[in-house]
C-alpha cells in the first residue's frame, strides 16, 4: 500500500502484541450500523510516474501568460535559493516549535523574521504571522476593539481591499463590532479628511489606512495617522511589504506613527500559486503586545546561558487560555515565513529597494505609454505605487478578452468591485516585465482598442 | 549567530535584483522611506549557508520519528511537492479568468468531489486557510443556519473538556457563549451532562470523533440525537479524521458540519507550523451557507461560485481561494493513494497506535484508558511515576528528545494528569515503534537509577533547558544592532 512500510510479517506480530485476530477487531467499539461507507468516488491509486503526467498535462493545458494583474498579488522574480532552502525536509516537515531545544532552527528563523518585518514597518514588534492580508487586517481590527476601551466601530475606507474588506466584515461581525466604510474622493482616489470629519460623530476604535491603496494610490498617511489619533483611535496601516523598501514605514506616519501594520506577504519571495498559501503580516507598538494574535518568538537563554529561542507570550492563545484566547489561531503560515525571511536576506535592503523602484518605472512608463493613446487616461490624479487605475474609451473586459487571445492577462477590471468605475483598468507592471514587454504590451493594447 | 551577525555594510547579491536602482522622482518626498530597513547586507553564500545550518537545528518528519498526538505526522510524499509546484501552477494569478485555468481548477473541483465521498456530506467548499479557521466557518453557518431560521436565542455553545483549545476560542469568535461538559472516566462525553446542557439556548455542539483522549465516543448516535432535537446543530472537528477514514463517515454519524485538516490526514507538510487547509463539509440544510468561492462544473468547464449567487453565504475567508497550492498537494496525496489505499490509512494508523499503546504497557508505563482501544492515539500518565519520582512527562519528553525522538503532544489534554498523547501515524514501521518502544525502557531504567540526569534533560541536544519564564518576563522579540 502507498506509503504503508507494513509487511505481512508485522502485522501477524502486531496483532499477536495487540492479542487481537484482525485489523479490523481494532474498530470493534464503533457501532456497527455506522460502519461501511464505501468510497465510490475515489478513484483507483495512480503510480508516481501516473499521477505526474496527469499533473504535467493539466499544468500545461493552463500554460503561461503575461501578467500584468496585480491588485494585492504580485509576480515578483523568486531566487532560486529561495525555495530550495524552504523547501528542505528539516523545513518543510517539522511542526510547531512546542519542543524548542528540537526546534532552533525554525525558532531562530521566525525570531529574524520578526526583526526585518518589525523594521520593515517602522514598529516596535512583529508576531510569527497570520493566514494572510485579509485575515491580519480582520484581526488587527479585533485587536483594536480589545484595546479601546468604549468603542466597537471601525473605519475602513474604500480603498481598502474590497475583499479584505468583506473577509473584516464576515470574521468580526459576530462579535458586535461595526464595520463603517468611509468613500473615497473620485478625483483623487484617495481617503479624503474632510469626509472622515462626518464619521467622528461617535466614539471610533480605529481607522484603517492603506498605503498604497487598493487602485496603487499613495495616501495622505501623516493626516490620516494624526486624524485617528486626534479622534482618540488606533491608526492601523495596511502596506505592501516591497513598497516598504522606498515609502516611509507606518511606524513613521504623522506625529506618533501607526499602531498597528498589516499586509500581504505574498511579495515577499511567495508565488502568486492562484492565491495561497500566501501570509499576512502584523507588527505593533510596544504598548500593544499583549493584545496581538498569533505566535511570538522570544530569544532568552539556556540552563548553561547560551542564547537560544522559545515560544513566548503563550498566554494569549487558545492552546492556554481557550475562551479567553485574544484569537483562536492556532498554526501561523511557518512555511511561508521561511521562504520570506531567505527572500529579504538575499535581496537585503538594496535589492528589495531596487525590485520595489523597478516595479514603480516599470508601471510608471508603461502607465506613459498608455495614456499617450488617444482616450485612455490615467484615472486619479495622485503619486502612486507601481500600480494604476486607467480608464478606457470602451469596456475593460472586451480588451481584456483581445489581449489574453494574445498570451497577455492585461489587469483587473475595476467594476468588479467597484460599479462606478466603468471601463477602468487597474494595471502593474513589476520589475519582471522589460522594456520589449511593455512595448508589445501598448501595441496589443491599441490594436485590441481597434 | 544570528543572519544580522553575518552582514557588512555595502555587502549585497548582483544577480538576484534588477541590475539598475531605478528614479522615482514622481514619489513625493514626504512620502519616501528615509532610514534603510534593517535587513541583512550578506551574500548568497552567506544566506544559503545560514539557513541550511537553521534547517539541521530542527527535528522533522524527514529526519526523526515524530510521534506528536493530535498532530498526525506522517510522512510528506516528495511527488506532492514537486508536482505541487510545477511553474504554471506556481504561476498563476489568483485574478486570471477561468478559462486559463482549467487544469488547476479540474483539480480543485475533484478534490471536492473526492472530500465530499469521504465524509459523506453534501457540499464542500475548499476555503479555509487552517483547522481553527474551519472551526471558525463551520460555526458562523450553524449561526446564520439559526438566524435564517429566525432563531436568535441560540447562543450557546457546547464543548467537552477534552476538546483543542481552538473550539472554544472559535465559538467566543462567533460570539457564543461556551458551555463546557465532562467527561465520564472511561474517556466518553458524559452523556447525562450532555442532556442536561441542551435547551432552546443550544446552538449546536463542537466534538471530535475519536476523541483527543484517543478514544471512539460510543454513544455517538444518542449524542446526536440529544443535540437534534434541542434543535442544535453538531459540529465534527476533523482533526482525528485519520482514525477512521473509510471505517466510517462523519456524515453518517449525523454530523451538520465538518472541517477535515488537510495538514493532518492528507499529508500536506505541517511547514514548521503552517500553512494548513481545512476545508469544510456541509450537510444538505446547511449548503446555501458555505462560505465562497468553490468549484462547480457546467457544461464542461469549471468556474468559481461567488455571493451573488449564494446570498446566504457566510461570505469570503480570504484574499482569494484558500491555499490553492497545499489543497493541490492534498490531491495529489489522494490520487497516489486511491481509494484501496485511502481504505488501509486508518487501518495501520490504528494498528500501529494499539500496538505501540500495548508494548508500552508491557514495560510498565500506565495507560489512561486501559480498558479502551487505541483510536489512532492513545495517552500514556505519568502521575505515579511523577509521584514516586518526580520526574514529569516534561522531564521524560525532554529525555527522548536525546535520543533522537521528537517528544509526544505534552499536557494535553488537559484532564489527564503529566499526560503523553502519542500518535505513531501509518507510514511508521514496525522497526521504528520499537526502536522507539526500547528507548522509553531505557528511560524507565534511568528514572529509577538517577532521576536527576532525566529531570535535567536535554543533555544531548545543542541547547540546555530553554528559560521560558525569562522569554515572557525580559522580552526580547527583535534583534537590535549594538550601537
Amino acid at each position: 500500500m502507498p506509503f504503508i512500510p507494513h509487511t505481512e510479517e508485522d502485522i501477524a506480530e502486531m496483532l499477536a502484541s495487540i492479542g487481537a485476530d484482525s485489523i479490523e477487531a481494532l474498530f470493534d467499539e464503533i457501532p456497527a450500523d455506522l460502519k461501511g461507507g464505501t468510497l465510490k468516488e475515489v478513484p483507483p491509486g495512480l503510480s508516481e510516474m501516473e499521477i505526474t503526467r496527469l499533473m504535467m498535462e493539466r499544468a500545461s493545458q493552463d500554460g503561461f501568460y503575461q501578467n500584468y494583474i496585480g491588485a494585492g498579488a504580485y509576480e515578483h522574480h523568486i531566487p532560486a535559493a529561495v525555495w530550495q532552502i524552504t523547501t528542505r525536509g528539516e523545513f518543510y516537515s517539522s511542526y510547531t516549535p512546542y519542543q524548542a531545544e528540537a526546534s532552533q532552527g525554525t525558532l531562530q528563523l521566525l525570531y529574524e523574521y520578526q526583526t526585518m518585518m518589525a523594521s520593515l514597518t517602522g514598529m516596535d514588534v512583529s508576531n510569527a504571522s497570520m493566514y494572510d492580508g485579509a485575515t491580519a487586517l480582520a484581526e488587527a481590527a479585533l485587536m483594536a476593539v480589545r484595546s479601546h476601551k468604549s468603542s466597537r466601530r471601525i473605519l475602513i475606507p474604500e480603498t481598502v481591499h474590497p475583499v479584505y474588506r468583506k473577509v473584516a466584515r464576515a470574521i468580526v461581525s459576530n462579535q458586535k463590532i461595526e464595520i463603517v466604510e468611509v468613500p473615497f474622493d473620485q478625483t483623487s482616489g484617495q481617503i479624503r479628511l474632510e469626509s472622515l470629519d462626518a464619521f467622528a460623530t461617535d466614539d471610533i476604535a480605529a481607522l484603517v489606512i492603506p498605503q498604497p491603496n487598493f487602485f496603487g494610490v499613495l495616501e495622505q498617511v501623516d493626516a490620516l495617522t494624526d486624524w485617528a489619533h486626534s479622534k482618540n483611535a488606533l491608526a492601523i496601516g495596511v502596506v505592501n511589504p516591497v513598497a516598504l523598501a522606498l515609502l516611509k514605514p507606518p511606524g513613521e506616519w504623522g506625529e506618533t506613527g501607526a499602531d498597528i501594520a498589516v499586509g500581504e506577504g505574498q511579495p515577499l519571495g511567495i508565488p502568486l500559486s492562484s492565491g495561497g498559501p500566501y501570509f499576512g503580516f502584523m507588527a505593533c507598538k510596544n504598548s500593544l503586545i499583549r493584545q496581538i494574535p498569533g505566535r511570538i518568538i522570544g530569544r532568552t537563554n539556556d540552563l548553561n546561558g547560551k542564547p537560544g529561542f522559545v515560544l513566548t507570550l503563550q498566554a494569549r492563545e487558545q492552546h492556554i487560555r481557550r475562551s479567553k484566547a485574544t484569537s483562536n489561531i492556532c498554526t501561523n503560515q511557518g512555511l511561508m515565513v521561511t521562504a520570506a525571511t531567505i527572500y529579504m536576506s538575499l535581496l537585503g535592503p538594496d535589492g528589495l529597494r531596487r525590485v520595489a523602484a523597478q516595479s514603480h518605472a516599470n508601471t510608471s512608463s508603461l502607465i506613459k505609454k498608455l495614456t499617450a493613446i488617444p482616450g485612455v487616461e490615467q484615472v486619479f490624479g495622485s503619486p502612486f505605487f507601481h500600480e494604476a487605475a486607467i480608464g478606457l474609451p470602451s469596456s475593460a473586459a472586451n480588451v481584456l478578452a483581445k489581449l489574453k487571445q494574445n498570451g497577455i492577462l492585461g489587469g483587473f477590471d475595476l467594476q468588479t468591485h467597484y460599479p462606478g468605475l466603468e471601463n477602468t483598468l487597474l494595471v502593474c507592471a513589476t520589475e519582471t516585465k522589460t522594456e520589449a514587454d511593455i512595448e508589445n504590451y501598448v501595441s496589443q493594447f491599441r490594436q485590441a482598442l481597434g | 549567530m544570528l543572519i544580522f551577525e553575518h552582514a557588512r555594510p555595502g555587502r549585497r547579491n548582483y544577480s538576484q535584483a534588477p541590475k539598475t536602482s531605478a528614479s522615482v522622482d514622481d514619489i513625493p518626498d514626504h512620502l519616501l522611506r528615509k532610514k534603510q530597513p534593517l535587513l541583512p547586507e550578506v551574500s548568497e553564500m552567506d544566506t544559503v549557508r545560514h539557513y541550511t545550518r537553521l534547517s539541521q537545528k530542527n527535528f522533522s518528519i524527514d529526519t526523526e520519528f515524530y510521534p506528536l498526538g493530535s498532530c498526525t505526522m506522517k510522512y510528506n510524499p516528495r511527488a506532492c511537492n514537486a508536482l505541487a509546484m510545477l511553474p504554471q501552477y506556481l504561476s498563476r494569478h489568483p485574478l486570471a479568468p477561468e478559462d486559463t485555468g482549467q487544469g488547476f481548477l479540474a483539480c480543485m473541483y475533484e478534490l471536492q468531489e473526492i472530500l465530499k465521498d469521504v465524509t459523506g456530506m453534501a457540499g464542500i467548499t475548499l476555503a479555509p486557510m487552517a483547522g481553527a479557521q474551519g472551526e471558525l466557518a463551520g460555526v458562523m453557518m450553524i449561526r446564520a443556519y439559526h438566524e435564517a431560521h429566525g432563531d436568535f436565542e441560540r447562543t450557546e455553545i457546547i464543548v467537552p473538556d477534552a476538546a483543542h483549545g481552538t473550539n472554544p476560542a472559535t465559538a467566543v469568535m462567533c460570539g457564543f457563549k461556551v458551555v463546557e461538559i465532562p467527561t465520564d472516566k472511561e474517556g466518553n462525553v458524559d452523556l447525562s451532562a450532555l442532556k442536561a446542557a441542551v435547551g432552546p439556548k443550544t446552538a449546536g455542539l463542537m466534538l471530535t470523533n475519536p476523541s483527543t483522549l484517543g478514544v471512539f465516543e460510543e454513544n455517538i448516535a444518542e449524542m446526536s440525537r440529544v443535540v437534534h432535537e434541542a434543535g442544535g446543530l453538531l459540529y465534527y472537528d476533523g482533526a482525528n479524521l485519520n482514525a477512521v477514514l473509510g471505517k466510517v463517515k462523519p456524515g453518517d454519524m449525523g454530523f451538520d458540519v465538518i472541517h477535515i485538516n488537510l495538514h493532518k490526514t492528507f499529508s500536506t507538510p505541517h511547514g514548521g507550523g503552517g500553512p494548513g487547509s481545512a476545508p469544510i463539509g456541509v450537510a444538505k440544510r446547511l449548503l446555501p451557507f458555505m462560505p465562497v468561492p468553490f468549484v462547480t462544473l457546467e457544461n464542461g468547464k469549471y468556474r468559481w461560485v461567488t455571493e451573488q449567487e449564494r446570498p446566504q453565504s457566510i461570505g469570503h475567508l480570504s484574499a482569494h481561494m484558500g491555499n490553492a497550492g497545499v489543497l493541490l498537494r492534498a490531491y495529489i496525496y489522494v490520487r497516489l493513494l486511491g481509494r484501496e489505499g485511502m481504505n488501509r490509512i486508518a487501518e495501520f494508523a490504528t494498528l500501529n497506535a494499539n500496538y505501540l499503546m500495548a508494548e508500552l504497557r508491557k514495560i510498565g508505563f500506565e495507560i489512561a484508558y486501559p480498558t479502551r482501544r487505541a483510536s489512532h492515539e492513545f495517552i500514556v500518565t505519568m502521575k505515579d511515576i511523577k509521584d514516586k519520582t518526580g520526574v514529569t512527562a516534561m522531564n521524560l519528553a525532554k529525555r527522548l528528545l536525546d535520543k533522537g525522538y521528537h517528544a509526544p503532544t505534552t499536557y494535553f489534554p488537559i484532564l489527564v494528569p503529566e499526560c503523553l498523547l502519542i500518535e505513531p501515524a501509518e507510514t511508521e514501521s514496525k522497526q521504528t515503534l520499537d526502536a522507539f518502544v526500547t528507548a522509553m525502557k531505557e528511560i524507565l531504567d534511568e528514572i529509577e537509577q538517577q532521576p536527576d540526569m532525566v529531570k535535567s534533560a536535554p543533555h544531548n541536544m545543542p541547547l540546555r533547558k530553554l528559560d521560558d519564564v525569562k522569554a515572557a518576563r525580559e522580552l526580547d522579540l527583535c534583534w537590535k544592532p549594538s550601537t
